[in-house]
């Protein structure tokens, strides 16, 4: 496959060319942080780190870590670095888990977000000459904005659909001719379901491919949305405390996101020590955003599941990799002492070719964990016998037992009775009182 | 001989039965028979129609969850023993049934046992041979 690259020299760079834009940025940064935010000269001064002492981009591990809690104990813009001339936009995050954080951007901040979305585009293989459909949402969230940015930051033309109303979302991927598309992977899925149930088909739209992002997807639901809009179906990875979405991205290996270390500086850290771990050790990603002015988090702790590849990609990339991540161990349930993610649930479903609608329920009966995963009933798994359906039953139990190492319940329920989703898919409700 | 059974899924939720006769009224479909096998979370609808192909596609396009099942509908004399003749019959051939509810026909004036067993061919051909008549599609209708 032909490679496409927005920005050669920095995707491709070599090792100490990329380590030396690093320390030079990280030293800017702690410089920033130490003299404009009086959080970040406390927290140094206490650990006793002066901003001199960091030199190289080795010396991140002196560097305390920034929790989200911090951002909320600052909230709105107690963070930010720069005053407020400088402030060109502020997003806020979804807030599904208790309060929202704030972040800020200056116009360079934009620039460095859009050229982040702008690399991840182009390895998707989106051209000037392209059509980028966006139905994420537009606002504070920054999903929508992102990706807009990116795609006329790359030259390509942005279409700002954003979420909601899927029948004139199939309606415009027909008139206005989108080659890419971008929005959640659960949105994504439900615009295909949507051309199916419209009669639309997808092998006759010129769609190639599409980002998706701002949610844990498996690789089931990759092939589920390939088969359905009939592309090409890419991960990009963001969050809005270190930019959005573009803090990674996937090539057309597919073997792991290329992290635009350039402008974000992963690590993998063991969540209990705060230990670096090695390359491929599975462990808490930590970012520190060397490329941003307004709001330069050090050493964030994202509560995301990865692990980290430095080695060359065959696609040329030598931006370090990191590999699909498990889940946001905000989204991770601790079933009976166990760990586990909504995508192991999705994963297995698929496997079994049923569509990745469900919805777990978790309550506590008799002081013991009970977990119910609703399933819809679809026309293939449907019998007049009971006994057959219960087979069913027992067979995705089956699959749920063996992947996850914990028993759960299987209720099925009718076909489209499980709300789909436009934005970040609502899988979980935890009843259980702690 | 069989006639065409339309077996619905039914979340058991409220309004979930609802949902599915007022298809069938708005399609002026007749039920000649029913029967529901009940788990704890869902049902099985199990009718006999006049017009089995246009209630499925009412029931497809209104997003239920339907398939049509081939079943025998064995007419009955209405005495003592009557049904009992008609399983032993069965039951020698070595034939199982899955499932059997009963129902009269006023169009016909008769009480009919429909039966789902494995093989329909088979199970015809047994009843037949020990005198039992059997429904066809055209005697669900009013015509």
């Amino acid at each position: 496959m032909e490679q496409h690259y927005f920005q050669p020299e920095i995707e491709c760079a070599g090792q100490e060319d990329m380590k030396k834009t690093q320390s030079e940025r990280l030293r800017k940064m702690v410089r920033n942080c130490y003299d404009n935010v009086p959080f970040y000269r406390q927290k140094l001064d206490d650990m006793g780190v002066k901003p001199e002492e960091i030199q190289s981009i080795d010396d991140i591990v002196k560097l305390p870590f920034t929790y989200k809690t911090d951002l909320r104990d600052h909230y709105p813009y107690g963070l930010v670095a720069v005053p407020r001339e400088k402030v060109a936009r502020v997003h806020a995050s979804s807030g599904t888990t208790g309060k929202q954080t704030v972040v800020a951007y200056t116009e360079g901040d934009v620039d460095v977000w859009a050229t982040g979305a702008a690399r991840a585009l182009a390895a998707a293989g989106c051209t000037t000459r392209d059509y980028v459909h966006v139905s994420y949402g537009y606002g504070l969230f920054t999903g929508g904005l992102g990706l807009h940015y990116g795609a006329e930051k790359l030259g390509a033309a942005a279409i700002p659909v954003s979420s909601g109303n899927t029948k004139r979302q199939v309606q415009i991927l027909q008139d206005f001719g989108s080659d890419f598309l971008c929005c959640t992977p659960s949105y994504a899925a439900f615009i295909g379901e949507t051309c199916r149930d419209m009669g639309v088909d997808t092998s006759k739209l010129p769609l190639r491919a599409g980002i998706f992002g701002a949610e844990a997807w498996s690789e089931g639901m990759r092939e589920n949305i390939e088969r359905l809009l009939n592309i090409k179906a890419y991960d990009i990875y963001g969050l809005s405390e270190i930019a959005g979405p573009g803090v990674s991205f996937e090539c057309s290996e597919q073997n792991g996101l290329h992290v635009n270390e350039d402008f974000f500086y992963p690590e993998i850290i063991d969540p209990d020590t705060g230990e670096q771990l090695p390359d491929g050790e599975y462990g808490e990603l930590v970012f520190t955003c060397i490329g941003k002015e307004a709001l330069p988090l050090i050493r964030y702790r994202t509560r995301d599941i990865s692990a980290l590849v430095h080695e060359k990609c065959a696609c040329g990339r030598t931006l370090v990799r990191m590999l699909k991540p498990k889940g946001r161990t905000d989204d991770m349930l601790i079933i009976r002492g166990v760990n586990v993610f909504p995508s192991q649930i999705e994963y297995v479903l698929t496997q079994l070719g049923l569509e990745p609608n469900y919805l777990i329920e978790v309550d506590r009966v008799d002081n013991r964990d009970n977990m119910v995963v609703q399933v819809e009933m679809s026309s293939a798994m449907f019998s007049d016998k009971v006994r057959q359906i219960e087979t069913y039953e027992r067979q995705i139990a089956g699959a749920l037992q063996s992947t996850l190492n914990i028993s759960a319940e299987v209720k099925l329920v009718a076909p489209k009775s499980l709300s789909r989703s436009e934005g970040k898919a609502q899988r979980v409700i935890d009843r259980r009182k702690v | 001989m069989t006639i065409q059974q339309l077996s619905v899924f039914v979340e058991n939720k409220h309004g979930g039965m609802a949902e599915i006769t007022e298809i069938l009224k708005n399609q002026d479909i007749n039920i000649r028979a029913l029967s529901i096998a009940d788990t704890t979370d869902y049902g099985i609808l199990r009718l006999i129609v006049d017009r089995p192909e246009a209630a499925v596609e009412a029931l497809k396009d209104g997003g239920i969850t339907v398939t049509l099942t081939d079943v025998i509908a064995v007419e009955l004399p209405d005495r003592p023993g009557g049904l009992h003749e008609a399983v032993t019959a069965l039951t020698k051939a070595d034939i199982s049934i899955e499932y059997m509810y009963a129902f009269l026909c006023q169009l016909r004036g008769r009480a009919y046992v429909v039966l789902r067993v494995g093989d329909n061919d088979r199970a015809a051909g047994v009843l037949q041979n020990s005198g039992f008549r059997q429904m066809v599609t055209s005697d669900l209708c009013e015509t």
